[in-house]
């Protein structure tokens, strides 16, 4: 804000209407000259990187020649092989059912932290992130070790008396991969709903109560509204990452929990045919893209709203 | 403040689900001290057999100290790529500023499955062999954003008057830049390098793709699990990691703080990224 005001008074212009493009002056050559280290390196090692794979893409492997001539063959074979489009729309699935998975267990606690955090606020956030910098692998495999058929969840249950068999729908499937990665991106979740949350204006609240709206029916119409920028973006942060996952499914997902990010890897590695691996990491990217902007679409009326 | 009691069932919620966050990590000592070759219940006795395996163990040496050298290598090259955006972040306007900032920043969404892509198709393009540098470039690819993160908030903090104090008196810019505004972003430094280290530390996927012969420790760990006899060394392992990285952890955490006490900051801002 104080830079805004800084630069109206500078230009004591009334007659115009205050445009926010920035003018260049000799302080912003400095801020462009600071800037280009890092983006320059984002150039060569992002954007160009990511650009010769979409070249890749529609060129041909012939065994260990490159044939550089333009073609659409491997996202035809992308598109239209059954195992491929099993993979990808797997993958979007578990990612979806991830995302809503831990979005909704994280809400709950974001909300404790933000209302009812007091003093504690910061050994709270802390206290969620230390199981976080821990070995990713490790912590995979170590979901193993609970889900299993000999694990901690089938010992207990057993010894307990609750069940006779051990229970087989846990692990090598979809559910052990939707429970793994619900919590290894807890953190990424809790945190910008936590800060959203944080940022609502009590006096909102205490108007909705004032105004005659009961807990429920304040928490639908006030809270969770405002709450929604940090929803969005928990989904946003957990949905991406999450499709191009492969330790947890490759570790926890047996074979009917395999994603695309095990088939790019294998086309890279095993199968040598780094254009068809282009096309589908391509194909991922670009479905993952639109997905996400539907999101954002869907819900832009809350996003609008500035504090 | 709403109220200052929580409903009970939100604060049990809570505690469950802290339970279910620190499920994983509470069973590492479990098996790291564990007489048995077996990862399962019930235990059996109390051993420091594993711990000794890794000593004995020199794959694993070489794993660690080519992981070490690639995290620092990676820490100082983020951490000094983030100065300067975080720099220009924090206080120079110019065009396109911030669609500049979201695409260096991108590498924090993007699988990073793709980084791993895209790097290797320009090396084998280039016909360049992996090694420890070619995950070095990916590793400050993925470090940068918490770095800028880090430091930005460590730049917006500062005092600005220190910095105009110090130009009134005659220090020149560059001067300004290494007598004051470095010493106040110091604990931010310290916090970014730390931070940078510990995800490098830990980055499996890109290292998978770029490593060559130079075996990082994730990439080490990753092929033992396939073999049962290895793991209960890798759980000692493991709880030596967590061991690690909570002290590393608490270590930025300080830093962080004094950062914002060094400049100027009274209450807990929540800047950074706890």
């Amino acid at each position: 804000m104080s830079k805004e005001i800084k630069s109206s008074k500078a230009l004591p212009n009334i007659w115009q209407k205050p445009k926010f493009v920035p003018k260049m002056t000799p302080r912003s050559w400095t801020g462009i000259a600071l800037i280009s280290p890092p983006f320059a390196y984002s150039l060569l090692m992002l954007a160009a990187p990511l650009l010769l794979v979409f070249l890749l893409s529609m060129w041909t492997q012939n065994y260990l020649e490159l044939d550089r001539t333009f073609t659409f063959a491997n996202y035809k074979e992308a598109a239209s092989e059954k195992l491929y489009q099993v993979l990808m729309i797997r993958s979007v699935v578990i990612s979806g059912v991830v995302t809503i998975v831990t979005v909704l267990l994280a809400y709950p606690i974001a909300y404790y932290i933000a209302f009812f955090g007091g003093k504690r606020k910061s050994m709270w956030l802390l206290l969620i992130t230390i199981p976080f910098w821990t070995s990713y692998l490790i912590r995979v495999f170590l979901w193993k070790v609970i889900l299993g058929y000999n694990g901690v969840i089938n010992g207990s249950l057993m010894g307990l008396g609750f069940i006779e068999e051990p229970l087989t729908f846990i692990l090598y499937n979809a559910n052990a991969v939707v429970i793994t990665l619900a919590h290894a991106w807890a953190p990424f979740a809790i945190l910008p709903i936590f800060v959203s949350l944080s940022r609502i204006d009590f006096s909102l609240l205490e108007a909705a109560r004032d105004l005659g709206d009961g807990p429920l029916r304040r928490f639908f119409r006030v809270t969770l509204p405002l709450s929604m920028p940090g929803v969005v973006a928990a989904s946003l942060i957990v949905f991406i990452p999450t499709v191009g996952d492969y330790v947890t499914p490759r570790l926890l997902g047996g074979t009917n929990g395999l994603m695309i990010a095990n088939m790019i890897q294998i086309q890279f590695g095993k199968a040598n045919n780094a254009p068809l691996g282009s096309a589908l990491a391509v194909s991922a990217m670009i479905i993952v893209a639109s997905a996400s902007i539907a999101f954002v679409l869907l819900n832009r009326r809350f996003l609008k709203v500035k504090g | 403040m709403m109220s200052a009691k929580p409903p009970r069932s939100l604060f049990t919620y809570a505690l469950v689900y802290l339970i279910f966050l620190y499920a994983p990590v509470i069973l590492l000592p479990l098996f790291a001290f564990n007489d048995s070759a077996i990862i399962a219940l019930p235990l059996s006795g109390f051993t420091l057999h594993w711990f000794g395996l890794l000593w004995e163990t020199r794959a694993l040496h070489e794993a660690l100290y080519n992981s070490v050298l690639i995290a620092v290598i990676t820490a100082i090259g983020s951490t000094t790529l983030g100065i300067f955006a975080a720099r220009a972040a924090a206080r120079y306007e110019f065009p396109g500023k911030r669609s500049i900032l979201g695409f260096i920043m991108v590498p924090l969404v993007l699988p990073e499955i793709i980084i791993g892509v895209a790097l290797i198709v320009v090396l084998i393009q280039l016909g360049m062999s992996l090694s420890a540098w070619t995950v070095i470039i990916g590793h400050v690819l993925i470090c940068t954003p918490f770095s800028i993160a880090i430091l930005q908030s460590a730049f917006n903090n500062m005092d600005r008057s220190l910095e105009e104090a110090s130009l009134d008196l005659g220090e020149n810019k560059l001067g300004t830049f290494f007598r004051v505004i470095v010493p106040l972003v110091t604990p931010g430094i310290i916090s970014s390098l730390l931070i940078s280290f510990t995800i490098s530390l830990d980055e499996f996927i890109i290292a998978f793709f770029l490593t060559g012969t130079d075996v990082t420790l994730p990439v080490y760990i990753w092929g033992q699990l396939r073999f049962p006899a290895r793991l209960p060394a890798i759980m000692a392992l493991g709880f030596l990691m967590v061991t690690l990285s909570f002290l590393l952890l608490v270590a930025a955490e300080y830093f962080r703080r004094r950062a914002n006490r060094l400049t100027g900051v009274r209450k807990n801002s929540n800047g950074g990224i706890f």
